[in-house]
């Protein structure tokens, strides 16, 4: 219940923002397309703030998510090309995921075996992957004009990347809640010392955290290759600390211990329609960008203000 | 209200002060009279409300009913300086000084003689300090800095700051509790200069023995209330501990007989990096083993060589029989070995946790079903296991942070008795806990044993380690030095062991 109460205000800000731009643009804002465009864009970003989602719960973060994206971007077109129109396409979305699933676990066994804080060490795996992406091609962008299935498909009127977005975030808040990675998750982040002194693998569940955003990371890369048809080395630029604002406005606490899969949805969502209601109001894309840094904070703060009445 | 008249008016006298925050309310009427020139002994459990009626007599709070008497006279304290100014000084149990500053600096800190009206005259201050120094016969370089010294040394600044403010009343709340054994002496000494000299004394410990060693009077508060005030000659201590906890205790330490069975652990020539030494005991099925020492002798770093956390460098252990060599504590606990540890907020607890999430953290293997939990049966078990240990709660889905430490300190208990473990080290399991949590506490060691579990009790207090187990080893220096029948073993005897070097080990039973 109190979770629940917890959950109420970025949902609430939600919902007052979507009842403010139907009053103020009704005409563009309430329609289907619209709110499907608007679900459409925020999966790639959406889908790997599930993964962060468990990365800050566990008390870690993890910078190198856009830089991941652009490097399993451009392994999974490279693919795609390499292999022909007849495999290339189921090829290169499980070449770009390999490759995502792959950083992801370049980034735990580091964080694990080094024992360094994520910070520094995503802060490096940022830079180097974002290096191999753009060596790769000589910094040229690899176009994929054939591969629009998980950018452009619909089925049953409802796009790919939206049914996606939202079967791994079912899976993602199953796994959270209902398995024994996911109650760790939380341990570690609460209290770390604690967790290992109760038996909790502190290694190996960072190991999969880290594994798993990657993975993720990798999915929503083949979305964005696909929704363009090309990977760019210069994709997910800045990626990360959307992913984050969306995470931590969703109410989880960069502390760790705490946060939800329905709380980072509702952050991300907020963040998609306030982006779209800027560009439908006729705001530009930079006044954009006071708007979400002043959201981001004031979400933080009302949360804490919340939890310090409640203590 | 009587108001009869006295020779010498009461030092102090606190009448039905009531103190409420939000919806609770801390002190209901609380009476408390203290003569001059006797200590008087303020027992209670943690939270009964003594650190909120300390605070209201400091004028830190204001009491929402009730008044102040001081020498007679009704006082109001609306901030800490009316107190100061009527003769109430505090001693915390954190003390309050300034590192940087010396001894006659922080006695004169805001009060600092002055010449021309503003020059601070150091060395006036200095010769008053040594002054107050002299006559009360401490020994104490006015000049030294503070932060150098050792903290019985900052207590006596307190003292002199309190002396130099010329209070009548002096409150004391745990002065001992991070004192050596000889510095606690010294400060006896001085609370019964401080008492010959005229002084009130309110003096608040956790330990009882002080308490009646020390105390003319005692009183007891319990939920708010003083439900106790005597003479102390008049009063034993096990009728202290009755008023403190609200129920006759027939005895502090509960009965046991030990029926040991066959060998649970066995450790042979252990040695580990963190400093064991040929470490060899064993322990039994259904026993209550206590593990005495200095701090220092090593008893933590053999609970963790035994729970996997450091790797032994020589030795063998086994468990009934088997070969046992954790490599974490994820394997100890595997093997059924479980590991209280001695700081339940750095490495127990998970504090921003529900409660029962903290209990079944060790043991959600068995809860999992094709890889997923079963909540539903996690939380049954994390109820039914809390009541096992009486722990109050409102629930198991409240945060482990919203309980007391003794509360916090049985859900740890209630994590290793679900995780059923044949072999539990407690490392100084009732640090912190009050006296009928730390009963409770001895009562569910007992248990554990009567269902045939092996107890390793680490504790730095021998009337505990000397009341609850059934042997009891001493370790020196990484090495296990003795041991005996606890009813063989006196506190001279341990300490014997433990503290003096340059003897042969002593055979063990």
């Amino acid at each position: 219940m109190k979770r629940l109460l917890r959950q109420l205000l970025p949902f609430a800000s939600l919902l007052a923002l979507i009842v403010l731009l139907a009053a103020l643009e009704p005409e563009k804002f309430l329609t289907g397309s619209n709110f499907l465009n608007v679900l459409r864009r925020s999966s790639v970003n959406g889908i790997i703030a599930l993964g962060m989602t468990a990365i800050i719960i566990s008390g870690g973060i993890d910078l190198s998510v856009g830089s991941l994206l652009a490097l399993a971007g451009m392994v999974g077109a490279l693919v795609i090309q390499a292999a022909g129109p007849e495999w290339g396409a189921l090829a290169g979305t499980f070449a770009g995921i390999g490759a995502g699933a792959l950083c992801g676990l370049v980034n735990g066994l580091v964080i694990t075996r080094l024992g360094l804080p994520p910070f520094i060490i995503t802060l490096g795996s940022m830079s180097v992957f974002r290096g191999v992406a753009y060596v790769m091609h000589d910094g040229q962008p690899y176009n994929v004009p054939d591969y629009r299935f998980l950018g452009e498909g619909v089925v049953f009127g409802i796009p790919v990347s939206v049914i996606l977005f939202v079967a791994l975030a079912l899976l993602a808040f199953l796994a959270l809640r209902y398995t024994r990675l996911g109650r760790y998750t939380y341990a570690i982040g609460s209290n770390r010392d604690a967790a290992f002194h109760a038996g909790v693998r502190i290694e190996r569940s960072l190991l999969a955290l880290y594994a798993l955003t990657g993975t993720l990371a990798g999915i929503a890369a083949m979305i964005g290759t696909s929704r363009t048809v090309s990977a760019q080395p210069t994709a997910g630029i800045g990626m990360e600390l959307d992913v984050i604002a969306a995470v931590v406005i969703g109410g989880a606490s960069l502390s760790g211990g705490s946060g939800t899969i329905l709380g980072t949805v509702i952050g991300t969502l907020l963040i998609a329609f306030l982006r779209n209601g800027c560009t439908l109001l006729g705001i530009s894309t930079n006044v954009q960008l006071i708007v979400i840094g002043v959201i981001i904070v004031a979400a933080v703060a009302l949360d804490k203000a919340a939890q310090r009445r409640k203590a | 209200m009587s108001e009869t008249p006295q020779a010498t008016p009461m030092a102090l006298r606190m009448v039905g002060i009531s103190k409420s925050f939000g919806p609770v309310q801390v002190l209901r009427e609380v009476g408390l009279e203290v003569r001059p020139a006797t200590v008087h002994a303020l027992c209670g459990e943690n939270g009964a409300g003594k650190s909120t009626l300390m605070k209201v007599l400091a004028g830190v709070h204001r009491s929402d009913q009730g008044r102040i008497e001081i020498g007679g006279r009704a006082r109001d304290f609306k901030q800490p300086a009316d107190a100061i100014a009527a003769g109430v000084a505090m001693i915390y149990q954190e003390l309050d000084l300034a590192e940087d500053l010396s001894v006659a600096e922080n006695v004169f800190l805001g009060a600092e003689p002055r010449r021309f009206g503003f020059a601070l005259d150091l060395r006036a201050c200095v010769a008053a300090t040594a002054a107050l120094i002299r006559e009360n016969g401490f020994k104490l370089d006015p000049g030294a800095r503070v932060g150098n010294l050792s903290t019985g040394d900052c207590q006596l600044v307190e003292i002199l700051k309190a002396l130099r403010k010329k209070a009548s009343i002096l409150a004391m709340d745990e002065p001992t509790s991070s004192l050596s054994q000889p510095e606690a002496k010294r400060l006896f000494e001085v609370v019964r200069e401080l008492r010959r000299r005229g002084i009130a004394i309110i003096y608040i410990s956790h330990r009882l023995e002080e308490v009646e060693a020390l105390a003319d009077e005692v009183s007891v508060l319990r939920d708010g209330r003083v439900v106790y005030s005597g003479p102390m000659a008049q009063t034993p201590i096990s009728a202290v501990v009755a008023h403190m906890v609200g129920r006759e205790l027939s005895d502090y330490y509960p009965a046991h007989a030990a029926r040991p069975g066959e060998v649970r652990l066995s450790v042979e020539g252990l040695s580990t990096a963190a400093g064991l030494r040929g470490i060899r005991f064993e322990l039994r099925a259904g026993e209550v083993v206590g593990l005495a020492g200095l701090v220092g002798a090593g008893r933590t770093e053999l609970a963790r060589a035994l729970f996997g956390i450091d790797r032994p460098t020589e030795g063998t252990l086994r468990l009934s029989g088997r070969p046992y060599s954790p490599a974490n504590p994820c394997e100890a606990i595997a093997e059924r070995v479980g590991f209280l540890t001695e700081d339940r907020k750095r490495t127990g607890l998970c504090l921003g946790l529900p409660c029962g999430w903290n209990i079944t953290l060790p043991s959600l293997p068995r809860f999992t079903r094709a890889g997923f939990l079963s909540l539903a049966r996690e939380q049954r078990a994390a109820a039914s296991f809390g009541e096992k240990v009486r722990v109050k709660w409102g629930g198991p889905g409240d945060p482990a942070s919203s309980l007391s430490g003794g509360n916090q300190q049985k859900l740890l208990l209630a994590r290793w008795l679900l995780s059923d473990v044949e072999l539990l080290i407690v490392d100084e399991p009732t640090r912190g806990v009050d006296v009928g949590a730390k009963r409770e506490i001895y009562q569910l060691l007992h248990e554990l044993a009567a269902s045939g579990r092996a107890v390793l009790f680490i504790s730095s207090e021998l009337p505990e380690l000397l009341g609850v187990t059934d042997r009891i080893l001493v370790m020196r220096r990484g090495r296990m030095v003795g041991g005996f029948a606890t009813r063989d073993a006196t506190p001279e005897s341990i300490m014997q062991l433990a503290a003096v070097d340059g003897k042969a080990p002593a055979p063990l039973p």
